[in-house]
């Protein structure tokens, strides 16, 4: 265990690791003071400091309000670096690359339909398969599969799976250009093939959602959102081909960081210069897994979409079904930043936190570029998930960064010990909602118990100027693996 | 000597494994692994298959091996309950594992294993024999 690192308080929402040492940047926290407390207890802080010493880092070594110990990273940190100077890491992106969110509204006011949420609950956990080993019900040959990792999202759309409009309301216009099906190893192919369109396990979910509350009509207006209102949210990542390209390239990148003479604290933070030959093919490989995890999450908005058609016997676009927006938490962005006065491309990793362009941003997609651009921030089984906004607080103190859902705070078979799947099952359901889950063993892990208070991390986010509250959503249903 | 015992961790679990030699401890892990991934008193050996693998040290063929048989499992979806190292060098082992593919009336599968980590990786020799711990991102 650590001995305690020192912290000193810069706002009521922002604390620093001071430049000791290795570090060639301070650590930067937003938090508030029970956040501080119990991070240290993890050890993530410490991480946060690891990050600071690596070559190239910009600023500062930052985490956001989720924080929680992860491989060399921490879950919940951003960390930017110079692209001449500075490293890219397999392990500041995570196992699950772009794992990620996406929120689908619709022309529904819950009150009218509220009697149909089982109905419509137990259609989507038949038609989209969800939980561990699960096939997808497309299987794909070794053509299409370098299509989907080169193309994204473009290809699955010409492919029948969704709407040539869904592609403004995706990060990257739905595919990160530059992926080499190449650098995605055969055995990542394999593992991808059977899984594509499927929903994943742990805590992936699709959730049928009411809008309960809004903060900010006239974003909330651009977004499509209004009071009472039904939407879906779909939270699911690469599955085995996003964790495979990490597990290939933290392996080759333990070489790549000894001959390029950088000095590990930990062998997870494995890393290699931008401009290297190993960063160059994982940055390759990382994009056709995002490609991949954005292409997952448009089948099954596909599926989503089918299943609204058959229970409401109405179209999908007389439906309202549109996307609202698509983010991902796992990634790594060449990205431009303001540092002093100066615009310099910087490689922007995001583990556990979501990109949050401010309103003006050119990437942001034009229907919202007024407004800032979408946040979704998925919450814990059984309260609540939030959307927000963007902000110019965000590309100055965090490129442009903000939390990505709760946190754990529980090991998984600690949270198995305290709370009983089928128990928690009972409670969701004597809250009105309904539950369709693969394991109920797997349903304890994910309890809310388990996880930091969704309520108090966004919270933060905004007190911190990170991201705007936009509007608050609760589950009416949940599908799980 | 019990084969092994779980590791808690906030978002991951890991796994100890004992053996009275280094390889019986590297059979242990992935026996543990796999306990993770379902109850193995299910799972008979019907199939067998050959596993080799190398690595820059003992410590990396440790996640080498992990992984490797975690490929296996998903990308052939078989659960895998006997291991036998049938060699075991500096930096390679070749060995066999026993198992059945899976049988979703028979086998439930608990846990997503995402992959073998270097996280707290360690392979050591104490007193009563080889210890080794591996955390699983999952």
């Amino acid at each position: 265990m650590e001995s305690e690192l020192e912290l000193v308080q810069i706002n009521p929402w922002c604390w620093e690791i001071p430049k000791t040492g290795n570090m060639l940047v301070p650590g930067r926290v937003f938090a508030d003071r029970s956040f501080i407390e119990s991070a240290q207890h993890e050890q993530a802080l410490s991480q946060v400091r690891n990050v600071a010493c690596l070559p190239g880092i910009q600023l500062a070594s930052l985490a956001m309000p989720d924080i929680h110990w992860g491989y060399g990273f921490a879950i919940g940190g951003v960390a930017a670096f110079d692209i001449d100077t500075g490293v890219i890491s397999p392990g500041g992106v995570g196992y699950d690359i772009a794992c990620g969110v996406r929120l689908i509204r619709s022309n529904l006011d819950v009150k009218s339909v509220r009697k149909i949420v089982p109905d419509l609950v137990h259609e989507l956990s038949r038609s989209i398969p969800a939980g561990v080993g699960r096939h997808g019900n497309i299987r794909l040959s070794q053509r299409e599969i370098n299509d989907l990792l080169t193309k994204g999202v473009p290809w699955a759309i010409s492919q029948g799976f969704g709407w040539r409009e869904d592609l403004d309301s995706i990060e990257d216009g739905g595919v990160l250009e530059g992926a080499d099906p190449e650098m995605v190893s055969r055995r990542a192919r394999e593992r991808g093939s059977a899984q594509s369109g499927t929903l994943g396990a742990g805590n992936h979910f699709i959730e049928v959602q009411r809008v309960e509350d809004i903060y900010d009509e006239e974003a909330a207006a651009a977004f499509g959102i209004f009071p009472d209102q039904l939407c879906v949210m779909v939270h699911s990542g690469s599955r085995g081909l996003g964790h495979q390209v990490c597990t290939d390239f933290v392996k080759i990148m333990g070489g790549a960081a000894a001959r390029a003479g950088i000095d590990l604290p930990d062998r997870q933070l494995a890393c290699a210069p931008i401009k290297s030959r190993e960063g160059r093919d994982y940055y390759t490989a990382m994009s056709g897994a995002v490609n991949f995890a954005r292409v997952n999450r448009q089948v099954m908005t596909h599926l989503v979409r089918q299943s609204f058609e058959y229970i409401f016997k109405s179209s999908a676009e007389q439906l309202g079904l549109d996307l609202v927006y698509d983010v991902s938490h796992n990634v790594a962005k060449f990205e431009e930043h303001d540092l002093g006065g100066e615009i310099k491309r910087l490689c922007v990793h995001r583990k556990g936190a979501t990109r949050s362009f401010p309103p003006g941003h050119p990437e942001i997609p034009a229907k919202y570029r007024a407004v800032g651009q979408p946040v979704i921030v998925p919450g814990d089984m059984g309260t609540a998930s939030y959307l927000l906004k963007g902000t110019a607080t965000a590309m100055a103190a965090s490129f442009g960064s903000t939390c990505h859902g709760a946190g754990r705070v529980m090991g998984r078979r600690a949270a198995k010990r305290v709370i009983q799947g089928h128990d928690l099952k009972k409670r969701l359901e004597a809250q009105g909602i309904t539950v369709r889950a693969g394991s109920t063993a797997a349903l304890a892990e994910e309890a809310p118990e388990a996880y930091k208070d969704i309520d108090k991390v966004v919270d933060i986010c905004h007190n911190a100027g990170l991201s705007s509250r936009v509007a608050r959503l609760r589950p009416l249903g949940v599908v799980k693996g | 000597m019990r084969p092994f015992e779980v590791i808690e961790h906030t978002a991951d679990i890991g796994v100890r494994s004992f053996g009275t030699t280094e390889p019986e401890a590297f059979q242990n892990a992935a026996l543990g692994m796999f306990s993770l991934l379902s109850d193995l008193e299910s799972v008979g050996e019907i199939e067998n298959f050959t596993i080799s693998v190398e690595a820059e040290d003992r410590e990396t063929l440790l996640v080498e091996w992990l992984n490797e048989l975690l490929y296996l499992y998903e990308s052939r979806e078989v659960l895998l309950k006997r291991f036998e190292i049938v060699s075991f060098r500096e930096t390679t082992l070749e060995a066999r594992a026993y198992g059945e593919p899976i049988d979703p009336d028979r086998h439930v599968i608990k846990t997503d294993i995402k992959a073998a980590t270097y996280h707290m990786l360690k392979v050591s020799e104490t007193d009563s024999g080889w210890v080794t711990q591996i955390i699983f991102d999952v």
